[in-house]
């Protein structure tokens, strides 16, 4: 798209794009890097510590 | 005695809402130590990723629908309106899967995972008439395809994907009240019931 | 408190623990301005796409070829959308499962007559021109067994189709004023003539693109961009964006069984594959009443990690 005042993209997604074939299974590379960050996104919460529960350990 | 104004329909109704969803439940200023993982921002990240949907939006509605193709502002918030979805649905899953995994749906919670669940397909029916209402190659194309599916089941009678008009009005005004309204009940829900509580191993006594 | 047995997928213990200060309006105030810069970062990073869309001027001037033989097969009756069936016409199979056939019993409610509403009425529209006029009565006061033996002689003629010189030539002498119709019809659409004619039948305003958008549909011209992007059905293409951008990844899914055995060989795949879609989706929907599913969280023991600060405490 047109470049106007600077509000075009840094990075031009407009390439035909990249696809992983595995078996039957054929995704985009921008679809397969959202499902990973979703995975990534769901195990990084349970995992990382929650702040802010400081003296816990003998509230009961 | 004040019996006429205790059988008001008025205050019958303020008594029940209060009764339900007194202040310090709809707006708590604690949580029960439990609620202490990241998992729990995943509902409110996805009700924000809503309102930044809805923000942009309306900005893109005060144009029409063509103003994107041709300028670089409506480029730009036409740019926003797709990303904020694309994290409303990743929050969304993310918080689907989060609630699967804790049960959410226990102690009298059923209904607030159906309501929840039935936003996701509507929140997909608005997503899809978003897509097949940009007016570019790619709502041509989905929409062409899309018509066999939903011809397959009878519904293209009524709900004709090739209609700009009819899927514009479902994507600017139907669908989002849709969303909010399901989002309001889902989340007012959660507020009158409270967080759901872990399971215990041995347990003999029902909450309400 | 009543005395039915306590059943742990159903019923939650009651929590007597301590309560700890949260600041839901904080948090909801943090989510909502990380939210906003993290969509106005990607927009400005990645923008979004916007590949132009498709007209009939544009296919017919790209390769009048394609278009003149699916000008051609709106004629003759022998296109996709000639055949669909409901919602648009009479003529094909509706799709089924057993007797299961909501599209048939629903029946033609987007009355499409792919000859005269794509070819003869457009056509007839046009400022009068003798050849053209001479033509357009010559089909219309034709009986329907002379029209389709003009419409076999097209068909046989078709592959062999040629453009050029801005003429189409269709080598045979069988297939009385269809050369010269398409030839009309091929001119009307490379002015860009025909994308109007097919939105006006309605009359002055519209949104309603139905009539452009089946006879795009029809030709490979339009088939083929889609490919390009990986955006075909057998590409898994429902989940896809144009060009290299995320697209509809919810979908995974519903495009999943496009792929497969027996749907991906069933005339009928989109109504197995909705039917199959339905299915999981209400029980997606009613999981907390479907004995069973509804244990899966408690044996997968995931929910141990998330409240693991609080069996800690317990011990
Ligand atoms: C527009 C989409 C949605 C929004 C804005 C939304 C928002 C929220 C919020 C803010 C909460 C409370 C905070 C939290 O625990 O995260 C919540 C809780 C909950 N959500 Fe959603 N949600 C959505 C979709 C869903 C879906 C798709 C499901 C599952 C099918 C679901 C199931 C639940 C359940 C069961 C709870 C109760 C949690 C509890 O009691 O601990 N929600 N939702």
């Amino acid at each position: 798209m047109a470049q106007g005042w600077g509000l075009g993209a840094l990075i031009n997604l407009d390439h035909y794009g990249h696809y992983i074939h595995w078996g039957v299974i054929q995704v985009s590379v921008g679809n397969f890097i959202v499902m990973v960050l979703m995975v990534a996104s769901f195990l990084a919460a349970l995992f990382a510590p929650f702040p802010g529960r400081r003296n816990r350990k003998g509230a009961k | 005695m004040s019996t006429d104004i205790e059988r008001q329909w008025t205050s019958r109704i303020r008594h029940s809402v209060v009764d339900k969803l007194p202040p310090d439940k709809l707006l708590p200023d604690t949580q029960p130590a439990y609620v202490a993982s990241w998992i729990y921002v995943f509902g409110v990240t996805t009700m924000a990723a809503l309102g930044v949907i809805i923000l942009t939006g309306i900005i893109l509605a005060l144009d029409g629908p063509q103003w994107w193709h041709s300028s670089t502002l409506g480029h730009f918030v036409n740019s926003m309106h797709l990303w904020s979805v694309e994290i409303f649905f990743f929050a969304m899953v993310v918080h689907l899967w989060g609630k699967f995994s804790m049960a959410a749906w226990r102690g009298g919670r059923s209904l607030t995972w159906v309501t929840g669940a039935v936003t996701f397909m509507a929140s997909i029916l608005a997503g899809f008439t978003g897509y097949v209402s940009q007016t570019n190659f790619d709502s041509q194309w989905i929409a062409t395809q899309a018509k066999d599916g939903i011809n397959s089941t009878g519904g293209g009678a009524f709900f004709n994907v090739l209609n700009l008009g009819q899927m514009l009005m479902l994507h600017i005004v139907l669908l989002p009240i849709a969303a909010v309204a399901l989002t309001g009940i889902h989340v007012v829900m959660v507020r009158m019931k409270g967080v759901v509580p872990p399971f215990e191993d041995a347990t003999t006594e029902v909450s309400a | 408190m009543t005395k039915k047995p306590f059943r742990p997928d159903v019923d939650a213990p009651v929590y007597k623990g301590p309560y700890v200060p949260y600041d839901i309006i904080k948090e909801g105030a943090i989510a909502v301005l990380v939210v906003f810069i993290l969509t106005a970062a990607l927009a400005l990073v990645f923008s979004s796409p916007d590949e132009k869309a498709v007209t009939i001027k544009t296919w017919s001037n790209a390769d009048a070829v394609d278009f003149a033989q699916t000008a051609g097969d709106e004629l003759a009756g022998t296109s996709a959308v000639a055949n669909y069936g409901a919602p648009y016409n009479n003529n094909g199979t509706s799709q089924h499962w057993g007797f299961l056939s909501p599209e048939k019993w629903i029946g033609v409610r987007i009355q499409i007559n792919t000859t005269n509403d794509f070819v003869i009425d457009p056509l007839s529209a046009q400022p009068a021109q003798p050849a053209l006029s001479a033509a357009l009565s010559q089909w219309k006061s034709a009986s329907s067994a002379t029209q389709t033996a003009w419409d076999d002689a097209f068909n046989k003629a078709e592959p062999n189709l040629t453009y050029s010189n801005g003429k189409v030539n269709i080598p045979t002498k069988a297939a009385g004023p269809i050369p010269v119709l398409l030839n009309y019809e091929t001119q009307m659409a490379r002015s860009g003539a025909l994308d109007q004619a097919l939105v006006t039948q309605a009359g002055f305003y519209t949104t309603n693109f139905t009539k452009p958008l089946l006879f795009v549909s029809d030709g490979t011209y339009f088939a083929g961009l889609a490919e390009k992007q990986h955006l075909s059905g057998s590409q898994w293409g429902m989940m896809n964006e144009t060009g290299q951008y995320p697209g509809q990844a919810w979908l995974w899914l519903y495009t999943f069984w496009y792929q497969i055995h027996p749907y991906s060989t069933s005339a009928s795949a989109d109504f197995l594959v909705w039917g199959t879609m339905m299915i999981l989706t209400a029980l997606m929907v009613l999981v907390p009443f479907i004995p069973g599913l509804r244990s899966i969280p408690r044996k997968i023991k995931i929910y141990r990690i998330i409240w693991r600060e609080h069996y800690a405490a317990k011990l």
